[in-house]
């Protein structure tokens, strides 16, 4: 469904997105991880069109997205990180203006605005002000009207960001009945529980670069299941083990107090952009 | 059948304005009033211009800096703020219209600000019994200032990186316009170099075309090229800005 070939979005002197190369699959979750800075969002918006692309190029469902801007808009959404509701308009009417700038006919919008409604969950907020309604609420109708024209494809930059946990969940279940309905999700987020819980395939940004690509549990596997943390000492690094035995073995040879536990995405993610921080 | 992009952006855009009418409305009186009071009564309230009184010949071009401000305004403000503030033009932007129709929609939308504040002005005239004519051409000539200045909002607004950068453009290229085009005097007093710049603005050309119809004569002929040429620049312009719009 998406093919990026050494994709590259320069600014001046800085490479926000340096090379990247990827592919993804026709009704595949796909979440781009990184730190702030790393180039997912510079990444989305070359794939949505809003960003020239300096270098490379990016095909969506066979189409190239710097030579056929207009019939790749067609068959993406993009609910971005900010916000961009038309707040002085009501929930419906914002659906309604996203009908109508994709050419949808009015019978349609209704139908599609009426399912939409539902499944965001605020059919009775419909004739509110989008400046009345919840943040949780807001961010619904953004993936709700990011999906009214049924895109193929659709893009969430963080999408549950600044959320309470349990309207988190919440937006987990849309995006996977999302994709029961066959859409190809590619999402980035700072939540790294929310990719492990929601993605078939995981890529690790950092540096404007791909620093590993694939399933979260393939990328427990590799860095090693078993973790081993120590807790007393500043600086000191978990140590990854594939086997229960290997770790306990190292564990025992320590003299301070440690802890053995499944490797998280967490910790994949720490062990691999670590040096970014420091 | 489905609606043209322009329209889409139009509707968006009228859908607003119906939402918030009496702010609408007030908003697009005061300054009209304000000019009209300050200028035509108490400024020029004995003065006479030309065989008519001042009131006479103020009023065409109060109209026409009305139609500039309310068009100008009406599209550079709310398309800044979408663009640097709700960051809603990237909705418009992802979507399958083209930047042309965006930069249409909008500008039409300004034609309808700038035209009503001018409606608004013309009723007031007619009740204070301000004798003079208006007619077809009188609105064809509003509604080619309108389009000019409404692209010109769009060109202000995609080339600004900021909000203070919106204000000073109002201040550097708006306000000296609304000053000097002879919306308050007539043009041809001035000496040189001013004459020359002054032909040079837009809004002369709408108020000097504005008044020569008012007075019952046709408006002159390079007035009404001048604002085609602005006109048709300006949109040029502002489409290509939208085109090229990054964020």
């Amino acid at each position: 469904m998406i093919k990026i070939d050494g994709l590259t979005k320069k600014y001046n002197a800085l490479t926000a997105v340096d090379r990247l190369d990827l592919s993804i699959a026709d009704g595949e979750i796909f979440a781009l991880l990184g730190p702030n800075g790393a180039g997912k969002t510079t990444t989305i918006r070359m794939l949505t069109t809003l960003a020239s692309i300096t270098g490379g190029r990016a095909i969506i469902n066979g189409l190239d997205v710097e030579k056929t801007p207009i019939a790749v808009k067609k068959i993406i959404g993009l609910a971005p990180q900010g916000l961009n509701l038309e707040i002085e308009l009501t929930a419906e009417e914002n659906l309604e203006f996203h009908g109508r700038l994709h050419g949808m006919p009015a019978r349609e919008r209704r139908a599609r605005i009426d399912e939409l409604l539902d499944f965001a969950g605020i059919a009775e907020k419909r004739n509110e002000l989008v400046s009345k309604l919840s943040g949780g609420m807001k961010r619904r109708l953004l993936i709700a009207r990011a999906i009214m024209h049924r895109p193929k494809v659709l893009f969430l930059d963080e999408p549950t960001v600044g959320l309470d946990p349990q309207i988190r969940r919440k937006m987990w279940e849309m995006v996977l009945e999302l994709k029961r309905e066959g859409i190809t999700v590619f999402l980035t987020t700072h939540y790294i529980e929310e990719a492990d819980f929601l993605c078939d395939r995981v890529g690790i940004m950092n540096r404007g670069r791909l620093a590993a690509l694939d399933s979260p549990a393939a990328l427990k596997e590799k860095t090693g299941r078993y973790a081993v943390l120590c807790r007393q000492f500043e600086g000191c690094k978990p140590a990854f083990f594939a086997s229960r035995e290997e770790a306990v073995r190292f564990a025992s040879g320590m003299e301070e107090d440690v802890t053995i536990r499944h490797t998280t995405l967490e910790d994949v993610f720490i062990h691999l952009t670590g040096e970014a921080f420091e | 059948m489905t609606a043209p992009g322009f329209y889409v952006i139009f509707w968006r855009e009228m859908l607003a304005i119906r939402k918030k009418f009496w702010k609408f409305l007030s908003g697009s009186l005061v300054m009209p009033v304000l000019y009209l009071v300050t200028f035509g009564w108490g400024v020029g309230g004995n003065m006479r211009v030309g065989g008519g009184t001042y009131l006479e010949f103020v009023l065409p071009g109060i109209i026409a800096l009305s139609a500039m401000n309310n068009s100008f305004n009406g599209v550079a403000t709310t398309l800044n703020i979408s663009k640097l503030y709700y960051k809603t033009i990237e909705e418009i932007l992802v979507s399958p219209v083209s930047p042309w129709d965006i930069a249409l929609g909008r500008v039409l939308a300004g034609c309808v600000r700038g035209m009503f504040s001018a409606l608004l002005l013309i009723a007031l005239g007619s009740i204070l019994h301000v004798g003079i004519r208006f007619d077809l051409m009188f609105m064809a000539v509003l509604f080619l200032t309108t389009f000019a200045f409404g692209s010109l909002g769009v060109l202000a607004a995609m080339i600004t990186k900021s909000h203070e950068d919106m204000a000073n453009f109002s201040n550097v290229v708006i306000l000296p316009m609304a000053f000097l085009s002879g919306t308050f005097f007539s043009p041809t007093h001035l000496p040189e170099p001013f004459a020359s710049i002054i032909m040079a603005y837009p809004l002369t050309h709408a108020s000097l075309s504005l008044r020569a119809i008012a007075a019952g004569a046709d408006a002159p002929v390079a007035s009404l090229a001048a604002l085609v040429f602005y006109a048709a620049l300006f949109f040029v312009l502002g489409g290509l800005t939208v085109k090229r719009l990054e964020i």
